[in-house]
């Protein structure tokens, strides 16, 4: 075996150690890292990075190195040396792999921790349980109370009385008028079942923050093809997300058709929206500007053109996007909005007042009619 | 080692001379000829292969643009979902598991054909209809749910098309099912004497770990299909939340079988990679344990990561950190073979041809995909990336740098056995060259494309990944050209190519030590394990690659 001399092999490991440290800082492939949690999923990122260019640089490294030094002389016809294996060089290469995919995993479970993926108990506060906390903030329409033992799913009517609601088959979520609007309250909904542990796919708080309410709660729907935000106890809904940067916000997902996924690049963030549960997103915007808001799940045809923008602004803007969408929003309005069924709609008049919002012409909406009723029919 | 070779031809019984006339008609019939079922596959794979690349030419085409131009959302929708459909289940597949398995395993084990002929030639003869049934959505609105149809979607769009798909990939898995169960009881009941399971060829290794994975998991996707045709076409709603069903379940079924899938796909051509590394490196293999055992921990780990594709889905918190842990463990057994095959090449002699370079050019791609698998397996960064193009880059790293990559190489190195004719080395390396550049410039991109934010299975585009995308185009439309050199190659050699001797590589498996192509049954005499397969570089070496064809002329007097 041509075994280079140790000092070629220090310089070479040298050299690759610092192309990779270099490279897995400096790739540049990202795009900017505008939530708290971005940072944080960047730093595991350009970690593995430096790893795997370490071992990209090796293995092409001796390959082509041996597709010329090796390669058989012309009138060569004899065998090369007869080495079967070598025990301690197997083990090396067996458990060197092992110690970096453990520090991997364990670098990834820690940020998995610290964006919040795991409090699987942390469920009281996003789903109203501990009502105090939450009446005390903006979003104080979800607060109402839902039973633990409720767990029969049925279809709520909404044609009832808004006040005759029994709490008791409601996810706490569609407990705001906006949102009961534009969600499809057909669907049965499936909740958690705290006996059997099990939560709904979320994101959640980050660790400092478990316990504590978000600052703000904002209900995500996703149909085909457009994404609908409400305000709860507000009366907004906008096709574009606005958000305060610094503040942590809780994203109640669902859908009201198909599978779609809420997913923001420069947040690094995505969640599906299933239709019949609730999922959850909770994440803090940490620059200004607005980011596309993208379905990363696919939904049909025109699944190419559901975007829509996160628009994150400071606290006084925010606030005052929030003031003059409330005086918009009448609420005489918004009660006969609640009576309305989407499903009784066609897309383009449910969706006609978004439109402009959503950043998709008449034309592609009134294309989905057949689709859509289609998919309401069955 | 040449002398010998033109030595040995003119002992090559003239086999066929009479039949040679209606030869060609067995491969169009119900043969039970393993070798012939073999190349049945084989043919039959690589037209599907034109097909699905066809398509996947459509696909690149409407992306070359980011507007929506050149076909209707709904077709796009339906092109990648064949594409990936067909890519999977009428190419890979068939052509590793079947084609190559078929062909090869008999062959390797000293076996004169399979265990279960007939189950055999019922296998392959599912795969026409299969196909031409799938093809045949074009014509009723093709399925546009993306070849792992998820629910709702796939419940209500383009509902005769998802019938059609459901149909054919039942057909296609019971086919597959059932040539595992063929490979299994071959490779355990009908060796060699002499040959125990630690001297068998590697590749048998990887088809054995291979099958038990079909077995496991193919079962499942026909019950989640099945239950997902019962919501499709008598409305049940098992799937379907509108009823109460669960969309997220279907996606544990689906992917229950389908993350083994990508096992059962490259499995086999770690395999065929083992075989031809040290034939053409005239080096034994590098730790034939290793090889051997960690296919089998890669299959057993393979039944237990299959949720991380769903990481953005309906998985609780624990769950995602156990899927997690398990996929990247996968990365160990997957690392001992890159390493071991490194070792093998290294202080070798490198026999640079076609078959090597593919067989090379395999572990350069894999370890990319490798790499980014192991990426991908971390939640935090998957679900940044999760059904974005960074994915589409990492499968198909896998997929085709990996295993057809790893398949062009088997045809390169065995075409000389199946046809008894050689493959012109010029025209190859062409090939492969047009191959690596056309393959890299095609889906390296598209990390970056995935990492900035553009999701997959969408017809048009932000049009800051404009350049990216026509990048990726070209190198789609050098892919697509890369065939041509190969398929002139295969035709004109079948026809007009250099006689092959039976041992034109010098290799030490039994299929060597017959004639090329072998007779009827394989040998004349019964094989006995007379050398490890590996055993390069031995004096015993020597003497039987210079024996010539003695296992298939009765003139032979060394067994």
């Amino acid at each position: 075996m041509n075994i280079p001399g140790s000092i070629t092999t220090l310089l070479i490991g040298i050299l690759l150690t610092v192309t990779s440290i270099w490279y897995g800082q400096n790739h540049g492939l990202m795009p900017v890292e505008a939530s708290e949690e971005a940072v944080l999923i960047d730093g595991l990122f350009n970690t593995m990075m430096t790893i795997g260019t370490g071992l990209f640089l090796i293995v092409q490294g001796t390959l082509i190195y041996s597709l010329f030094k090796f390669r058989r002389r012309p009138g060569d016809d004899t065998d090369g040396p007869y080495i079967e294996g070598n025990i301690p060089l197997e083990i090396l290469w067996t458990s060197i792999p092992a110690v970096i995919v453990l520090i991997i995993a364990v670098y990834s479970f820690e940020v998995y921790n610290s964006i919040g993926g795991l409090n699987p108990m942390d469920h009281s506060v996003a789903h109203g349980h501990s009502t105090q906390q939450i009446a005390n903030m903006p979003g104080a329409a979800i607060a109402a109370t839902l039973p633990e033992e409720t767990t029969a799913p049925q279809p709520e009517n909404l044609d009832n009385a808004t006040g005759d609601r029994s709490p008791a088959v409601e996810e706490a979520v569609t407990q705001d008028p906006a949102t009961a609007a534009v969600r499809d309250q057909s669907l049965p909904q499936r909740k958690d079942s705290s006996a059997m542990g099990s939560t709904a796919p979320r994101i959640g708080p980050t660790p400092g923050n478990v316990g504590k309410p978000p600052d703000y709660v904002i209900n995500a729907t996703g149909l085909q093809f457009a994404w609908l935000f409400t305000y709860p106890d507000t009366g907004i809904v906008a096709g574009e997300l606005h958000v305060p940067v610094g503040k942590e916000i809780l994203l109640n997902i669902s859908a009201n058709d198909v599978l779609h996924a809420f997913w923001v690049p420069e947040y690094r963030l995505k969640q599906d929206a299933i239709p019949g549960k609730q999922t959850e997103l909770r994440f803090t915007p940490s620059k200004v500007g607005e980011y596309p808001v993208i379905c990363a799940e696919l939904c049909g045809a025109y699944h190419g053109v559901m975007k829509t923008k996160v628009i994150a602004q400071t606290q006084d803007d925010f606030d005052a996007w929030l003031k003059e969408q409330q005086v918009a929003s009448n609420p005489n309005d918004l009660k006969q909005t609640v009576a309305v069924n989407p499903a009784n709609q066609a897309p383009d008049e449910f969706l006609a007042p978004f439109i402009q919002d959503l950043g998709i012409d008449r034309a592609i909406v009134q294309q989905l009619h057949s689709q859509h009723a289609h998919s309401s029919a069955s | 080692m040449t002398q010998t070779l033109q030595e040995e031809a003119t002992n090559t019984p003239a086999h066929g001379a009479t039949e040679g006339k209606r030869e060609w008609l067995k491969y169009i019939s119900f043969s039970t000829d393993h070798k012939v079922i073999g190349i049945q596959y084989l043919v039959t794979s690589f037209i599907f292969y034109l097909v699905g690349g066809f398509l996947a030419t459509l696909v690149r085409t409407e992306l070359a643009t980011p507007q929506s131009d050149f076909v209707s959302p709904d077709l796009y929708n339906g092109l990648f979902t064949v594409h990936a459909t067909v890519m999977i289940f009428l190419w890979i597949v068939p052509a590793a598991t079947g084609a190559f398995g078929n062909y090869l395993i008999p062959l390797l084990i000293g076996a004169r054909d399979m265990a279960f002929p007939k189950l055999n030639a019922v296998a392959f003869w599912m795969i026409p209809p299969g196909g031409i049934l799938l093809m045949s959505s074009f014509f009723f609105g093709a399925p546009g749910s993306g070849w792992t149809s998820y629910p709702p979607l796939s419940l209500v769009y383009n509902k005769v098309g998802e019938a059609i798909w459901i149909l054919s990939v039942l057909i296609l898995g019971t086919s597959s099912i059932l040539g595992a169960v063929n490979f299994i009881v071959t490779i355990l009941k009908m060796r060699a004497p002499g040959m125990v399971l630690n001297s068998m060829p590697l590749f048998c290794w990887a088809m054995l770990a291979a099958s038990c994975l079909i077995l496991l998991g193919t079962p499942v996707l026909a019950g989640a299909l099945i239950l997902l045709g019962f919501d499709l076409i008598v409305g049940t709603a098992f799937f379907n939340p509108t009823g109460g069903g669960d969309p997220v379940v279907y996606q544990h079924m689906f992917w229950f079988y389908s993350h083994p899938a990508v096992y059962i796909m490259i499995l086999p051509v770690f395999g065929l990679i083992s075989e031809i590394l040290p034939v053409h490196s005239r080096k034994p293999i590098f730790g034939y344990k290793a090889i051997a055992y960690s296919s089998f921990a890669i299959s057993f780990l393979g039944l237990i990561v299959w949720a991380h594709h769903m990481f953005t889905s309906g998985t609780p918190p624990w769950l995602r950190m156990f899927f997690m842990i398990n996929t990247m463990i996968i990365a160990v057994p997957t690392g001992i073979k890159v390493f071991s095959w490194l070792a093998t090449i290294w202080g070798g002699k490198l026999r640079l041809n076609s078959a090597m370079l593919f067989a090379m050019g395999f572990i350069s791609m894999f370890v990319i995909g490798g790499i980014s698998g192991v990426m991908v397996a971390a939640v935090p960064f998957d679900i940044h990336v999760h059904d974005t193009y960074f994915i589409v880059a990492h499968l198909h790293y896998v997929l085709f740098g990996g295993s057809v990559f790893g398949l062009y190489a088997g045809i390169y190195h065995w075409f000389p056995k199946m046809s008894g004719r050689m493959m012109n080395e010029t025209l190859g390396r062409v090939h492969f060259i047009l191959t690596l550049v056309g393959f890299n410039l095609c889906f390296l991109p598209m990390h970056k494309l995935g990492l900035e934010g553009m999701n997959r299975r969408i017809a048009e585009y932000d049009p800051k990944f404009a350049t990216l995308n026509l990048v990726c185009s070209i190198g789609a439309y050098l892919l697509a050209v890369s065939t041509f050199p190969f398929i002139f190659n295969a035709l004109w050699s079948i026809f007009k190519g250099e006689k092959a001797p039976s041992n034109p590589w010098g290799g030490l498996t039994f299929e060597w030590q017959t004639t090329s192509p072998p007779p009827h049954e394989n040998f004349a005499i019964d094989p006995m394990l007379l050398i490890a397969p590996y055993e390069y570089g031995t004096e015993k070496a020597k003497e039987i690659i210079q024996a010539g064809p003695f296992l298939a002329t009765a003139a032979a007097t060394e067994a």
